[in-house]
């Protein structure tokens, strides 16, 4: 679903944020990116999102090249991608619902389309009925969930999320880190960058560790691992899920 | 999320319609919003561009009162041809047969030396001087207006109202109604009259042929400068318009860089994240096209008053065109326009720069 093929980043400021990166996420897989603030992992979330382009090397997103996206084709692109951000970037000036909505009418679904979506969104992270509250009204760990249900109220195939749980406490980051488990469950792909050890640990998906713009651990360039299966590492709540075994970019039919 | 298929594939034609005007009905509602939540900056704006936009209208307005103060070409093609006052009345007549029937003169008609008299006492208002004169000064006149196969008309046709034309200081109201056709140009038609009145000069009888057409040619020159003027005005107050509405679009974007991010990272296309910014000069240039045609009609209605009693101390009924239906429009939808064009410029230029991408991790 998302391959990465020998792949550098360099920003336009010198810093090299990738040096070669390479590994690959199975279609309905769920990764955790690891490794310390700086090691590349927004990066790759960014290449992922085509909010950054690659220097050199290649990334595939479901079978796509994305170097041969041009610029009028990045929104169309992004609509297959729900983006979680570690400072939600909700639109503080407008209620939940507006928030949630966004994706959906910037794709033109009709109105009633909408509000049934983006209440089943909202119902999804536990805040059906908090519409018409405001972000600002809602906590850290509440806001972060709006920020989920508009990454996931379009359906896309694809979520990425940058630090989903940097600003929650360990009780909150385990609650959102397991909504994403359940999104998984039901096919979408999952890729999450997180540094904190201790959380990814006790969720017994594939890791891909970076340091210095390399993969360091869980993928080796050119030698895509499979994900362990569940029995090689106990997860608290998650039966086997249906790992689809569809070829990339064709899981949601 | 049990079912992961997307519908957008699914919608009918009609709905991906009636969707995408709802959403612009949408867009074009909350845009006015959101400038209603910012009442002092966004009246601020109108304010500016209503004041541009009625700077051209009023000029433009000035131009075309003057023109119909001015008369049109007929009344000022006419010329008078002054009889020696010792030609009696019968010869006077028979003169002004034969001139009338002439191939180059489209009508004739004699002002004795009487109704001259008469109607320069009511034009004039030096009633009591005249009958201290004891003797009628004035000698008998013709009034001839060519054919010139028609006057040429750079000036509007409003001989109507016209009260100073050139004629009207000898022989009174010269101009029957004016004509409607058009054809050579005023220059021609001038070379023609003066031809026809320096062969009506050598005729026995006639003391002076008047062909007073030399201030009318200054004040077509006049006008036709001021016409530029206000063209020139009025296209230096476009750009104005442009570039006020373009500054407010671009800190309107500035000022909302983080929602401009987020809608691109969602997937936001260049036209949606510009619609609002279109809507929104739209209504900055409606408004600021209302607020001018206000500022219009105030100012007719203030200079209205006067300029009629100037008209009436000259004994006109000239009354100030204000704005005609036609042209208000023209000036709230051009000031319309003139808003979106100058979002679109501005927003297209600005948005691309408003990127999600920052460097970090």
């Amino acid at each position: 679903m998302i391959r990465f093929d020998r792949v550098a980043k360099r920003y336009p400021s010198g810093r090299e944020a990738l040096a070669d990166v390479s590994f690959e996420v199975g279609a309905g897989e769920m990764v955790f990116l690891t490794g310390h603030s700086g090691a590349g992992k927004s990066t790759v979330l960014k290449l992922i999102g085509l909010v950054e382009r690659a220097t050199r090397g290649q990334v595939l997103v479901g079978g796509q090249n994305l170097a041969g996206i041009a610029r009028a084709g990045v929104p169309h692109y992004r609509r297959q991608i729900g983006m979680v951000f570690q400072d939600h970037k909700l639109l503080h000036d407008r209620p939940v619902w507006d928030n949630v909505a966004l994706p959906l009418v910037i794709a033109g679904v009709p109105r009633r389309e909408v509000d049934k979506r983006v209440r089943a969104a909202l119902d999804q992270v536990g805040l059906l009925g908090r519409e018409r509250g405001f972000p600002i009204e809602l906590s850290t760990g509440e806001q972060q969930r709006v920020g989920i249900a508009r990454a996931v109220v379009g359906k896309p195939p694809i979520l990425i999320a940058d630090e989903p749980t940097g600003n929650l406490d360990p009780d909150l980051a385990l609650e959102v880190m397991k909504l994403f488990r359940r999104f998984n469950e039901v096919g979408v792909t999952v890729v999450i960058a997180s540094h904190d050890v201790h959380l990814v640990e006790r969720f017994g998906v594939r890791r891909v560790a970076l340091a210095g713009g390399r993969v360091v651990d869980g993928d080796g360039p050119g030698a895509p691992a499979q994900a362990p299966g569940p029995s090689s590492a106990p997860s608290p709540a998650s039966p086997p899920a249906a790992k689809p075994s569809a070829s990339p970019g064709d899981a949601r039919a | 999320m049990p079912e992961q298929a997307r519908t957008a594939g699914t919608r009918t034609v009609g709905e991906t319609f009636g969707s995408w005007l709802e959403r612009h009905a949408q867009t074009l509602v909350a845009s006015l919003g959101r400038l209603a939540r910012q009442p002092f900056g966004t009246l601020l704006t109108i304010g500016v561009i209503g004041v541009a936009l009625a700077l051209p209208a009023c000029l433009h307005l000035f131009v075309t009162n003057a023109r119909a103060l001015s008369g049109g070409w007929e009344s000022t093609l006419d010329f008078t041809v002054y009889l020696d006052t010792d030609v009696p009345e019968t010869a006077a007549r028979q003169l002004a047969a034969r001139i009338g029937a002439r191939p180059d003169v489209e009508a004739a008609r004699l002002v004795t030396a009487e109704e001259g008299l008469r109607e320069f006492r009511e034009w004039s208002g030096l009633g009591a001087a005249l009958d201290a004169l004891g003797e009628n000064p004035l000698p008998a006149a013709i009034v001839v207006r060519p054919r010139v196969g028609a006057a040429g008309g750079v000036l509007e046709q409003r001989a109507g109202d016209a009260v100073f034309g050139p004629a009207a200081g000898a022989s009174g109201a010269a101009g029957a109604a004016p004509g409607t056709a058009t054809g050579p140009s005023p220059g021609d038609a001038y070379a023609a009259v003066t031809a026809l009145a320096a062969e009506l000069r050598e005729i026995r009888g006639v003391a002076e042929v008047q062909l007073d057409t030399d201030w009318i040619r200054r004040l077509e020159a006049v006008l036709a400068a001021l016409n530029r003027a206000v063209t020139i005005a009025a296209v230096v107050l476009a750009i104005a318009v442009l570039m006020i509405v373009g500054n407010t679009i671009r800190l309107d974007i500035d000022g909302r860089r983080a929602e401009i991010e987020v809608t691109k990272l969602v997937g936001g296309t260049d036209a949606f994240v510009r619609r609002p910014f279109l809507y929104g000069g739209f209504w900055y240039g409606l408004g600021g096209g209302l607020l001018a045609w206000l500022v219009v009609l105030l100012i007719g209605a203030a200079l209205d008053g006067p300029v009629a009693r100037i008209a009436q101390a000259y004994g006109s009924a000239f009354r100030l065109d204000g704005l005609g239906a036609e042209s208000a429009a023209w000036l709230v939808l051009g000031g319309a326009l003139l808003g979106w064009l100058g979002a679109r410029l501005s927003a297209t230029r600005h948005l691309r720069a408003v990127e999600p991408g920052t460097e970090s991790g």
